[in-house]
């Protein structure tokens, strides 16, 4: 049966992951391919590599990462943020990167997706999709989370899958950083919607949050951050509480 | 040394990583008179098999050449399904048929009742599945074999694909998803994996490994 993928975002400015760094009792977290070798230890199924960093030296930094990190970790690696045409995808993909995320300079120019798909397979295409709830629908934000928008998330999530997408990485802004659990409601709304896979983020803060939103939110995999930061082994007790509650993943035998 | 067959396909990065961390020696050939100086091949892929197409008479007849000399060959993904007689992804390109058979497209549409739309799949709970088959499968392990050695019953590897292989006497891995499928195949010297080796961890690397101590004979 096929599992439910458990995927550990790492925030990345400068070269190095800059969420939680501040956190008190939290080992130098500070080296991307130090935490990417950790959690594959541990049994995470990918890795995502979130760029913040705006500047050209970032980027420059980030292709550094993305080497360092693939050259290591043989799991699926998608690289995001910032990606704003196919020269950005180009460099993330020779730099090592299996797939990546687009967000806003998807909605800016939806042939995006098509060319990147036609170009690398729709595997290689994430639409990551920022939404949140007003007004009894979920209305997407783009510019991480600055800047509304009227386009509605499921429609959206619809016409991306359309135009090519291999899958959308679906994040809630009310949930984002609030460890209150994930967005079922809004992740089931999209995932029933799409014929391919959705990552559900935002909001995990304890391990049922993660039962729940592979049951009522119908999620393909989940997408966690500082959840994984911060404890050690956090990627394999949580992988061993979805087992029990017969969710199907991935443990590790070798 | 490795000829890794670079004919369009995506790109090569993973594959190229993975084989450097295994310390092996490979190549990526500009023509097809240079199949010959390898041990082994490796035909990557990803996407569609029409891409396949950008592999001519000319290359075709190397590898071939290369396997009747029992030479190791591989074949990762759309590599893999090029190694049968087809697919109908594009029925008019013709496959290496080097293994029988003719990929098809997985089922979407399944009954209530398939294991893969119970509870906790990657159902959306109406009786569709969702199709490309993204994500980690298991393996049943169907007969012995020197591309699977050390591999476990239940082993999980990384799979990305929308067509799939037929379980025939070749086939040496089964994975299921709404059907059953080919997931490794193996005839002769020749061996073909529809998942991504080189993205499945540890048991990834072991499987590129067998095939590296093959070609080193």
């Amino acid at each position: 049966m096929l599992s439910k993928r458990i995927i550990a975002c790492l925030d990345v400015r400068d070269g190095s992951v800059v969420k939680g760094i501040n956190f008190e009792g939290l080992r130098k977290a500070g080296d991307p391919a130090t935490l990417a070798r950790r959690y594959n230890r541990e049994g995470i199924d990918e890795v995502v590599i979130l760029d913040v960093t705006a500047t050209i030296e970032g980027r420059k930094a980030l292709a550094e990462t993305i080497r360092a990190v693939a050259s290591e970790i043989f799991l699926p690696l998608c690289v995001g943020g910032g990606i704003r045409g196919e020269e950005h995808a180009e460099a993330a993909i020779e730099a090592g990167a299996d797939k990546v995320g687009i967000n806003t300079a998807a909605l800016r120019q939806p042939e995006l997706i098509t060319t990147l798909a036609r170009r690398y397979g729709s595997q290689a295409v994430i639409v990551a999709i920022d939404a949140k709830r007003e007004g009894g629908r979920f209305k997407i934000y783009v510019r991480s989370g600055q800047e509304s928008t009227e386009r509605d998330a499921v429609e959206w999530a619809r016409e991306a899958a359309d135009r090519g997408a291999g899958e959308i990485l679906l994040t809630s802004i009310d949930r984002d950083g609030t460890k209150s659990g994930f967005d079922c409601e809004l992740t089931a709304a999209v995932s029933e919607a799409v014929p391919i896979p959705v990552i559900a983020s935002g909001g995990a803060g304890n391990f049922d949050h993660f039962v729940d939103v592979f049951r009522a939110g119908r999620a393909d995999a989940a997408l966690a951050a500082s959840i994984f930061h911060y404890a050690e082994h956090a990627v394999e007790d949580l992988k061993a509480h979805l087992h029990q509650h017969e969710i199907p993943v991935r443990l590790e035998t070798t | 040394m490795i000829a890794l067959i670079d004919y369009g396909a995506g790109n090569l990065t993973s594959v190229r990583k993975a084989l450097s961390h295994l310390g092996a020696r490979f190549t990526t050939p500009s023509s097809p008179t240079e199949v010959g100086d390898a041990q082994g091949i490796i035909v990557p892929g990803v996407g569609n098999f029409e891409v396949t197409g950008a592999l001519s008479a000319e290359w075709r007849t190397a590898i071939l050449d290369q396997v009747s000399h029992a030479r190791p060959l591989l074949g990762i993904c759309v590599g893999m399904q090029w190694l049968f007689d087809g697919s109908a992804e594009a029925p008019s390109h013709e496959g290496l048929r080097v293994v029988k058979g003719l990929c098809r497209q997985l089922p979407e549409e399944v009954a209530a009742d398939d294991p893969d739309i119970a509870e906790g799949s990657a159902a959306d709970g109406r009786g569709r599945l969702k199709v490309p088959h993204v994500g980690w499968n298991s393996l049943h392990l169907t007969r012995e074999s020197w591309l699977l050695d050390g591999v476990k019953e239940g082993d999980q590897v990384y799979f990305t694909h929308s067509f799939a292989a037929p379980v025939t006497e070749d086939c040496v891995g089964a994975t299921r998803y709404g059907v059953e499928f080919a997931a490794a195949v193996e005839r002769g010297q020749v061996g073909g994996v529809q998942f991504h080796p080189e993205k499945s961890s540890d048991v990834g690397l072991r499987i590129l490994g067998n095939f590296l101590r093959r070609v080193d004979g």
